[in-house]
Parts: structure tokens; C-alpha cells; sequence
């Protein structure tokens, strides 16, 4: 178990008796032989606390696991998963976003395309990186490397983890919806293998633009939402504090997401969520984007693209009464 | 970025609209209006009659989706498709109030079962889908029925070999029915990509305002785009740029005007040459291998196709 710094409000009451814990380790107990009785009681309830605390997380506190800082990210993915990575970087026509991965490399022997929303480990990073918020650059380099992997027939494996799209002037002014939505058309035909993981949030079209295709896979703790909890709230309630009614309301969890017909397999995360163990998240996705890519690859590309497309001809087709 | 704030943005603007169904208190029965624009006062007929384009300054007011189609389609064409669909409210959605009660006003409000109005028409002789949006229609957001509706008119399209014109105005993806409705911003984008495939031309028209998860699908994947003076068109609004940014927003910022400054948008179009802008574009692109331009003219049209 990895050694956790950042304390989500959700466990403060935990963190708090753990505090307490601590400070009753360090009395003399051979003074106070009533204290080693009450040390294990402490114990035993902290435990049965953290069982019942993290195994029915409210959507609204898994929105804020999957926004842990210190929670797995692309690039850690891409570097334990993938051999022989070569960073693909630029759109061509302007800049080179760091706020969005694109790259080469291995999996199971399998040579992809490999993209990824990219927030920073720290502060410096996240700065360069515009906390994984792209502006159309990055969307721009995606798509590229989309088209790239279709000519060469080579799948895509795509992380999602922003908030969305930067909400910037520079990012409107060179056309953040036209590279989003060059993003959707190329992928709705991309005539190669898709498949996407969801690994923190999934924050609207700034997510969706890299974020569907042949499978998408969401770890239990991933959120994919039109809309954050907060803003939502802000435009429903004008306030911002109802983010808790708005998570549950939108329908943004993993499981709600295989419910919807939108997603197709939950990945387990530890107790506590991803950052508690990353080795083990790490090995379960691989797992998952193997088993993806081996099961697409028999698939004819037209019969690919044809699935592809009704599916997502079906999405909300049932909610629709003539 | 989420960007359904288009009551943000609406605030944001800088002259309010002209409304032909709510005039203003101090005027009688809705018979004449104030324009925003310009402060003058309008005969409502006046109004009607020019497109609810103020004749004194100019200034777009907001239009019904039916009255910007039947402006747009040759007299007596236009034929209205998937009229009744509506939404069956997916999530069962209650955030502050329930999303029924949000859907069962805006039908009573507009007379429409939903966001936009699909139809087959002809557009200057040339067979066409049309579908625009109306914005008294819950902001005009997409959610499924929305999106199912422009996925419809392309297929449609496709099928029976049509253009497409579209005209759009909404706040953005309808959050009220979650990720069924961001997915919608897919589902059109692939439709338009089968219809483009097929070689079949699509002009869209971006209205005031356009913004959100639904710029960021089928509008901007048009052949070529036209928008409308003053129509404030883009991916987060105004007022989410400016609190996350705080930087103040450069003059005509979003602006239809500046979006063709800078190359997204082919023209600033009044909406009272619209009709005969988009029939000259059809007559570019419609049906060429059918029809070589022998005579050196705009292409023949099938008038009598069935609709
Ligand atoms: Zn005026």
C-alpha cells in the first residue's frame, strides 16, 4: 500500500481517528494497561469505518477519488504498459499541447497509437500541462495521430483523465469546438480498433473527442459526465454546494455507465481507490486493454466501423418516443 | 470544459433580444416592441414580415425554428418529419426540480414536442433536409431526442440523396439527461460523416447562440458555414472564459464577425439574403454528377421528386 498524502474531505472523520490512534500509541501502556484494550477497540472500528466508508462511495465521492492527485495518470499507464514508446508531438499547424499525449507503442506485441489527456504529478508539470486541459492543439495532435494510426493499421488505446477542454480565450479563438468535433468524425469512422479507458475524469467534450469508439473500459472510480457536479449545480440551483445531488443525479459513475449501454466492463480499484495500490490498478488495466485488443483484432475493419456506428446510432434511441 | 452555461452567456450578451411572443410590459398586447438593438419601437407585423430583423438597426432577433425553415424552404414545400418525438426523461432526472416538469413547460411554452424541427423541403429548386433549432425550447440543448432528430435528418438525407441545411442555436448538450446526451455529440458527428462520405452537401447556419457540446458536433462539420450578424457562437461561454481566465474578453469575442476574422466561419449572412445565399451555394454543390454543367449554368433540379 502506497503511502497516501492527500486527504479527501469525505475521510476526514477516518483521518481524524487515526490521528487519535497515533496519539494513544505513543502513552506509556504499561502504565495504563487499560490502554491497550482500547487501542485495538480503536482499531477494530477504524477498519470496519474505512470498509463501510469506501465500499459504498456516493458518486460525488468518487468524482473527487478520480480527481485524487495522487492517482495513477497517462503518463504512468503508458509508461508501465507500453515498450518501445515514441512521443508523437505537434498539430502541425500551430503548437504542441502537453496537456494531451500521443505516442507509439507495445502492448501484448501489439504496436498502437496511444493518447492520453495529461494532467502533471506536481505543480510545475501541471502548469506546462494546463492540468490536462487542452486547448485545440492537443485535440489537433489526437486526431493526427488517429488518422496515423488508421493509415498504418494500428489500433488506438486512449486515456481519459480531464476536466474538459480549456475554457480559454486563445483556446476559443482558434476553434476548440471545430477541433473537438474533427475529433468525433474521424474517430466515428476511423476504420482501426478503438479502445478507450476511463482512468480519472471524463469531463465532457474535452473527454469525449478522445473518449469512445470499439470498447471503453472505465475503472470504478472514473466519472464521465456532460457536465461537472459543481457547474451543474451552479446553473440548477445557482449555487454550487448541491454538487453532491447533482453527481448522483447525472449519472456519471462506471456502473452507471455499463447501465446506460456506454460503457462496457468496470475495472475493481483497491479499498480507498486507485492511488492506494497503483501496481495492482496498473496490472488490471493491462489485463483489460489486452483482452480488448485481441478480441478486436479478428473483426473485419468495414464490420468495425459498421458496430462502431450503430452503437452509437442506439445510444439514447430507447429514451426517444415517437 | 462543460459548457451548458448559457444562461451565462445569455446574460453576457450585449443587447437582449426582441422577443415577438413576450413584448415588453409597457407595451399593448404584444402589437408593438422595443427593439434591443437600437431602442426603437417596432411594429410586431413589421417585425414578422422582415424576419424579426429590426428595420431600423438591424439587429437578429430570436426566431421560432418553424419560421426560420418555412423562411428558408421554397413556398409550400417544406413537409415537417418526426414532429412527435419526445423525450421519456432516461434518467429519471431531479436536480432542484424535476426534469418532467422542465420538458412539460417547454412543450406548453413552444407547442413543440422538442429542440428542433427536422423536414424535407426544396431550397431554391434543390431537394433538401432542413432542421433548425429553437432556443425557447429549454435553451435548445441536445439530448436524445435531439440528437436522434439530426442523426434522422442526415440519414434521411443520405437515403434520398438531399442536401442538408441546418441552423443552430442552443446553449449546448442537455444535462438533464447526462452522458446520453454527450454522446449525442458523437452520434451526429458520425452521422454527418456518412452523409458526407456519400458525397451529399451540408450548409450549416450558426445562430445566435450557439455554444457548448453542440458547436462542438454536427454544426461546425458543415461544407460551408455561414452564421448570423451578431450571433455569439462557441465552445465554453463567455462568462465561464472570463471567471477562469480572468482576463478580460477581447471586443466581438465569439463573435460571428470574428469567427470569420479568424477562418472558422465563411460569411456573416443577413438573415434576409439567407435564403438566396444558401440556394446559390446548392447550386455549387448539388448533384453535379447527375447534372454536368453543360450549359455553364446552376444545375438542373429534380422538382418533381416525392417528398
Ligand atoms: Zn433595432
Amino acid at each position: 500500500m502506497a503511502a497516501v498524502r492527500h486527504v479527501m474531505e469525505f475521510e476526514r472523520p477516518i483521518v481524524e481517528l487515526e490521528r487519535q490512534l497515533e496519539d494513544l500509541k505513543r502513552l506509556d501502556v504499561s502504565a495504563q494497561p487499560e490502554l491497550a484494550s482500547e487501542i485495538a477497540q480503536l482499531e477494530a472500528e477504524i477498519a470496519m469505518l474505512k470498509d463501510a466508508l469506501y465500499s459504498a462511495l456516493t458518486p460525488w465521492e468518487r468524482v473527487q477519488v478520480a480527481r485524487h492527485p495522487e492517482r495513477p495518470k497517462t503518463q504512468d499507464y503508458v509508461g508501465a504498459l507500453f515498450s518501445e514508446v515514441v512521443e508523437l508531438r505537434g498539430d502541425r499547424a500551430y503548437g504542441d499541447d502537453e496537456a494531451m499525449f500521443a505516442g507509439l507503442g507495445t502492448i501484448d506485441g501489439v504496436r498502437c497509437v496511444v493518447l492520453g489527456h495529461r494532467k502533471g504529478k506536481n505543480t510545475t508539470e501541471n502548469i506546462r500541462r494546463n492540468f490536462g486541459s487542452p486547448h485545440p492543439e492537443g485535440f489537433r495532435k489526437a486526431r493526427r495521430a488517429m488518422l496515423l494510426a488508421e493509415k498504418f493499421g494500428l489500433p488506438v488505446v486512449s486515456f481519459l483523465d480531464t476536466a474538459g477542454a480549456y475554457p480559454g480565450i486563445e483556446a476559443e479563438e482558434r476553434g476548440q469546438a471545430w477541433a473537438i468535433a474533427e475529433c468525433l468524425e474521424t474517430l466515428a469512422g476511423l476504420r482501426t480498433p478503438v479502445v478507450v479507458v476511463g482512468i480519472g475524469e471524463g469531463g465532457s467534450g474535452g473527454a469525449l473527442a478522445i473518449g469512445f469508439g470499439d470498447r471503453l473500459i472505465m475503472l470504478e472510480n472514473a466519472y464521465y459526465s456532460v457536465i461537472s457536479p459543481e457547474m451543474c449545480s451552479l446553473i440548477l440551483f445557482k449555487d454550487p454546494q448541491h454538487a453532491a445531488e447533482t453527481a448522483s443525479a447525472l449519472r456519471l459513475t462506471a456502473v452507471d455507465l455499463v447501465e446506460l449501454g456506454i460503457a462496457d466492463e468496470v475495472i475493481e480499484e483497491p479499498l480507498g481507490g486507485a492511488h492506494r495500490d497503483p501496481a495492482l490498478v496498473l496490472a488490471r488495466v493491462e489485463d483489460a486493454i489486452v483482452r480488448a485488443l485481441r478480441e478486436l483484432a479478428s473483426v473485419p475493419r468495414d464490420e468495425l466501423v459498421a458496430r462502431r456506428q450503430a452503437r452509437l446510432a442506439s445510444i439514447g434511441a430507447d429514451s426517444v418516443r415517437e | 470544459m462543460p459548457v451548458s452555461d448559457w444562461f451565462k452567456a445569455r446574460e453576457q450578451r450585449r443587447y437582449t433580444v426582441v422577443s415577438p411572443g413576450a413584448p415588453s410590459a409597457d407595451l399593448p398586447d404584444g402589437v408593438w416592441l422595443k427593439c434591443d438593438g437600437c431602442k426603437h419601437t417596432v411594429y410586431r407585423g413589421d417585425l414578422e414580415a422582415n424576419l424579426s430583423v429590426c428595420p431600423h438597426c438591424g439587429h437578429h432577433a430570436e426566431m421560432p425554428a418553424k419560421d426560420r425553415l418555412l423562411a428558408l424552404a421554397d413556398e409550400g414545400t417544406f413537409e415537417e418529419t418526426d414532429a412527435t418525438l419526445s423525450s421519456t426523461d432516461p434518467l429519471r432526472f431531479t436536480a432542484a426540480k424535476p426534469y418532467a416538469e422542465t420538458l412539460a413547460s417547454a412543450r406548453e411554452k413552444t407547442g413543440l414536442a422538442e429542440a428542433v424541427v427536422t423536414g424535407r423541403a426544396l431550397v431554391g429548386g434543390h431537394p433538401a433536409v432542413l432542421g433548425a433549432m429553437d432556443f425557447r425550447f429549454i435553451g435548445a440543448s441536445m439530448g436524445t431526442v435531439v440528437g436522434e432528430k439530426v442523426a434522422r435528418a442526415f440519414d434521411r438525407a443520405r437515403e434520398e440523396e438531399r442536401a442538408v441545411v441546418f441552423v443552430t442555436a442552443s446553449g449546448g448538450a442537455r444535462m438533464q439527461e447526462g452522458m446520453l446526451s454527450l454522446m449525442q455529440m458523437a452520434k451526429t458527428a458520425a452521422a454527418v460523416r456518412r452523409f458526407s462520405d456519400a458525397g451529399l452537401p451540408y450548409v450549416a447556419v450558426l445562430a445566435d447562440p450557439t455554444y457548448g457540446g453542440v458547436t462542438a458536433s454536427f454544426p461546425v462539420l458543415a461544407d460551408v458555414i455561414f452564421a448570423e450578424p451578431g450571433a455569439m457562437v462557441g465552445f465554453a461561454g463567455p462568462k465561464l472564459v472570463q471567471e477562469t481566465t480572468r482576463q478580460s474578453l477581447p471586443k466581438g469575442f465569439q463573435t460571428a464577425e470574428s469567427l470569420v476574422e479568424h477562418g472558422f466561419v465563411d460569411a456573416v449572412v443577413p438573415r434576409t439574403e439567407l435564403k438566396a445565399t444558401v440556394a446559390r451555394v446548392l447550386d455549387y454543390l448539388c448533384a453535379q454528377d447527375v447534372h454536368p454543367a453543360a450549359e455553364g449554368a446552376a444545375c438542373p433540379v429534380a422538382f418533381e421528386e416525392g417528398s
